[in-house]
């Protein structure tokens, strides 16, 4: 299901990049001859941030920064660089904020966990909640005390040791 | 004149919210029936107001009154009245005018249609609601005044962005502020319960309304958005996964949760406390989203802290209703009556299992869209949070719900038989996986995932049908005892099945857009032809032409189908005038009622070739048919008879000539 929905967003345009003029992302003149390098490169630009454009990857942005970082990972992939390498590569110059999949670290673990763990939690207290209510007898079904029996036997004007009524 | 005039109004509103936010709170704590139904008349005085205000701010757009700030920073004389009026709200002021006038509007509505509520009720929840208001008009006279003068008036003005000049842009904002500000009446209804310390099944069935309504305009809102998107910003993406995106659909998606959990409460009136706190937090995501939106913290923590005026004003509100109300809670909820008691496996266990992953999702966009604004703000590391990350956690928590969706209304109240249930659903379930086969066989090859998507899709639309087949048994009755029970069905048991198909259509447009598209990115030169899917684009060249306020180069496409039919596209690119701003005017072609031919212009070059990003986008439109068909359900829903009526009052006789009452599904 991840592919199919790394698949589903595959355009990732911000207004910014509108703002400052249409062109086109990726233009005609950097693609790779090979359709597999291509291919990769493209998967390999969804996920790296245009640096100086709001929330865009490299592959929507027309920013002439985000072309140059285009045309560096198809250099780097047609070096034979593996994908693992190219970003490692971009992080190493621009560090974190250039992956649009922070790595899982120490300052992101919490950014990871969370949404999975608001799952768990939930889980969790819907299943102790559910146990607790199944334990405790339901208010209108306790059984009587003493002096409400007493009260309802004087109502009925009968002994008070009826315990069924 | 007219401008002092709606400025004068909007203070007048002010000072009516004021009273409005003391005096029924006062009555209804001191039991004095006369100031609490000071609530209703105020309620819709400061509508009245607010709407003069936002009529007078109109008028001054309307008319190019280039003396007023706002107008002359937004507006242009040439520009077409549509967008004139759209302008009003096209800009930070007016759009914050927009939304207390829509604030009040709610509150008006309450007034107006909440007869039936009881007198305490009522009168705090218009208090609470004023409580809202009061911060908002403040916010709008201290820090947003869209009425301020100008000492010396230009001859003309800015023009408004050009790519808010747009049809899109006049419905967008007003349709997803009806939603956002809406679910401002489920926390009203949410915080006077809390304050009563006394909630029942008949408060879910008042509140019920006003969240369907205001969840219908937000699925509308943001369906509208996205296809704005689509078609103006020239990418051919739906959803970006923006912040500014995020904002609208955490309040959704806290809200779709609030409209389940209330069926639970006012069927079973189980899962009160959790229903009373997210009417809280969906009110809570919608300030949120105005706070992300509005106080330019998205753009960049340092710009927020270079003029924090707004953005610390809305964080205050921010903190003070959030925080306000969720101490509130905590001190009210754990002395609320619990309810009834439900089996794992029953209609109640199904909506608590929607409930569950609605809010992890809520959760997994709320962290998101906020932890790199947190990150950064406390250890100064910048990191980015895009597309990838929502794909990875939104997406996987999406898939059980969606796959539980179809089971849920086939479980019985207290205890399901999830074996009968799987029984009934068999055949959606067969004509799901030959669907999905079938895609897998037509589009061999291509991503693996997809087939599964469409089966999943299939199994909500077929699963969303059956529900109704088996409840008119049609097929297993005469023809004729099915329509007599269609007709009998409760609306509301059609509001359920249309939202779910409707989901339904819209992942199978997702799925079919996403897996099956074909791109084409080449420089075309005229009479150059090129091959996408099934058409012949012929380019015919490059013309330029001249708009209202912008200078338009057009370029010409002919688009010849197998059979031979011609279909001419012209994208082009604007450059507005008045700010020397381009735009990318996008073609847009509809094939087989719901497919596109997707063509953009790129940059032009000197010998006449035209860089081009073209685009074949099966099924795209269901994407937004979908969302249609969803907010159709809802309404459908809002129609029902115990809606309509309101909540029984034990006090009355049915009298002999009253039709007698369906049981409510």
């Amino acid at each position: 299901m991840r592919r199919l929905f790394a698949a589903l967003l595959f355009a990732v345009v911000a207004l910014t990049g509108a703002l400052t003029g249409p062109a086109l992302a990726v233009r005609p003149d950097e693609k790779l001859a090979d359709p597999a390098l291509e291919a990769r490169a493209r998967t390999l630009s969804e996920e790296l941030r245009c640096l100086v454009c709001q929330n865009q990857s490299i592959d929507d942005s027309d920013a002439d920064l985000a072309r140059d970082l285009r045309i560096l990972v198809r250099e780097r992939i047609a070096a034979g660089d593996s994908d693992r390498g190219v970003l490692d590569y971009l992080v190493a110059r621009y560090g974190e904020f250039v992956l649009l999949r922070p790595r899982f670290n120490l300052g992101t673990a919490l950014l990871w966990v969370s949404p999975f763990a608001v799952l768990l939690a939930g889980g969790v207290a819907v299943v102790l909640a559910a146990r607790r209510r199944r334990a405790a007898p339901r208010d209108e079904e306790a059984p009587l005390g003493a002096e409400e029996r007493a009260r309802l036997a004087a109502l009925l004007g009968k002994s008070p040791d009826i315990t069924d009524v | 004149m007219i401008v002092e005039i709606g400025h004068y109004a909007l203070i007048l509103a002010l000072a009516l919210a004021v009273l409005q936010s003391v005096l029924p709170v006062w009555g209804a704590r001191t039991g004095d029936a006369g100031l609490m139904a000071t609530a209703g008349p105020t309620a819709l005085g400061q509508f009245f107001f607010a709407g003069v205000s936002f009529a007078a701010l109109t008028w001054a757009h309307v008319v190019s009154d280039f003396s007023v700030v706002n107008v002359v920073e937004n507006s242009h004389s040439l520009k077409p009245m549509i967008y004139k009026v759209s302008g009003v709200w096209g800009n930070h002021e007016g759009s914050m005018l927009l939304w207390v006038t829509t604030l009040a509007l709610f509150g008006a509505l309450v007034a107006g249609f909440g007869r039936n509520l009881p007198a305490v009720l009522k009168a705090d929840v218009l208090g609470v609601q004023a409580w809202v208001a009061v911060a908002f008009y403040l916010f709008v006279l201290l820090t947003s005044n869209p009425f301020l003068r100008l000492p010396i008036p230009p001859i003309e003005g800015r023009d408004l962005n050009p790519i808010l000049q747009d049809p899109g842009l006049a419905i967008h904002p007003p349709l997803l502020y009806l939603g956002y500000v809406g679910f401002s009446i489920a926390f009203a209804f949410a915080v006077a319960a809390l304050m009563e310390g006394r909630i029942d099944a008949a408060w879910a069935r008042w509140v019920r309304p006003w969240t369907l309504a205001a969840w219908v305009f937000l699925t509308l809102g943001i369906a509208m958005g996205s296809y704005w998107a689509y078609y103006e910003l020239g990418w051919g993406g739906w959803w970006f996964w923006d912040p500014v995106e995020n904002a609208s659909l955490m309040p959704w998606l806290a809200g779709t949760a609030l409209l389940h959990s209330a069926i639970v409460m006012e069927k079973r009136d189980a899962l009160k406390i959790w229903t009373i706190l997210l009417a809280v937090l969906a009110f809570s995501l919608s300030l949120l989203g105005t706070f992300l939106v509005r106080s330019g913290v998205l753009t960049s923590v340092h710009a927020f802290a270079t003029d924090p005026t707004r953005g610390v004003f809305i964080l205050a509100i921010l903190v003070t209703f959030i925080g306000g109300s969720l101490s509130l809670f905590a001190a009210r909820a754990p002395g609320l009556a619990k309810g009834g008691l439900f089996a794992p496996i029953s209609r109640e266990g199904a909506l608590v299992f929607n409930n569950l992953f609605l809010t992890s999702a809520t959760a997994a966009v709320f962290v998101g869209t906020l932890y790199p604004l947190m990150l950064e703000a406390a250890t100064g590391a910048k990191i980015s949070v895009g597309a990838p990350f929502f794909d990875a956690t939104f997406g996987p928590l999406m898939v059980p719900l969606l796959f539980a969706v179809p089971l849920g209304p086939f479980l019985a109240w207290k205890r399901g038989d999830l074996l009968a249930v799987a029984e009934r659903l068999a055949v959606a379930f067969g004509l799901a996986f030959a669907g999905g086969l079938l895609a897998w066989w037509l589009t061999r090859g291509g991503p693996i995932l997809a087939p599964l998507g469409v089966a999943l899709a299939l199994w909500l639309i077929f699963g969303a049908l059956a529900e109704v087949v088996s409840r008119v048994k049609l097929f297993s009755e005469a023809p004729k005892t099915s329509f007599t029970r269609a007709v009998g069905l409760p609306r509301s048991v059609w509001g359920t099945m249309l939202a779910h198909l409707g989901v339904g259509v819209t992942l199978l447009g997702i799925v079919a857009e996403s897996a099956w598209k074909i791109e084409d990115i080449r420089v075309m030169r005229p009479g150059e032809t090129a091959r996408l899917s099934r058409f012949e684009v012929i380019f015919d060249g490059v013309a330029t032409r001249s708009g209202p306020n912008f200078v338009e180069t057009a370029t010409r496409f002919r688009v010849i189908e197998p059979s031979g039919r011609v279909t001419v596209m012209e994208p082009s690119k604007r450059v507005f005038r008045a700010r020397q701003m381009p735009t990318t005017e996008t073609a847009i072609a509809t094939f087989d009622g719901v497919s596109q031919l997707y063509m953009a212009v790129g940059e032009i070059q000197p010998d006449g070739g035209v860089a081009m990003r073209m685009y074949w986008k099966p099924l795209v439109l269901s994407i937004w048919i979908g969302c249609l068909i969803m907010a159709i359900g809802g309404t459908v829903s809002l129609t029902d008879r115990r809606l309509r009526i309101g909540a029984p009052r034990p006090s009355r006789v049915p009298r002999a000539g009253d039709a007698a009452p369906t049981p409510a599904e």
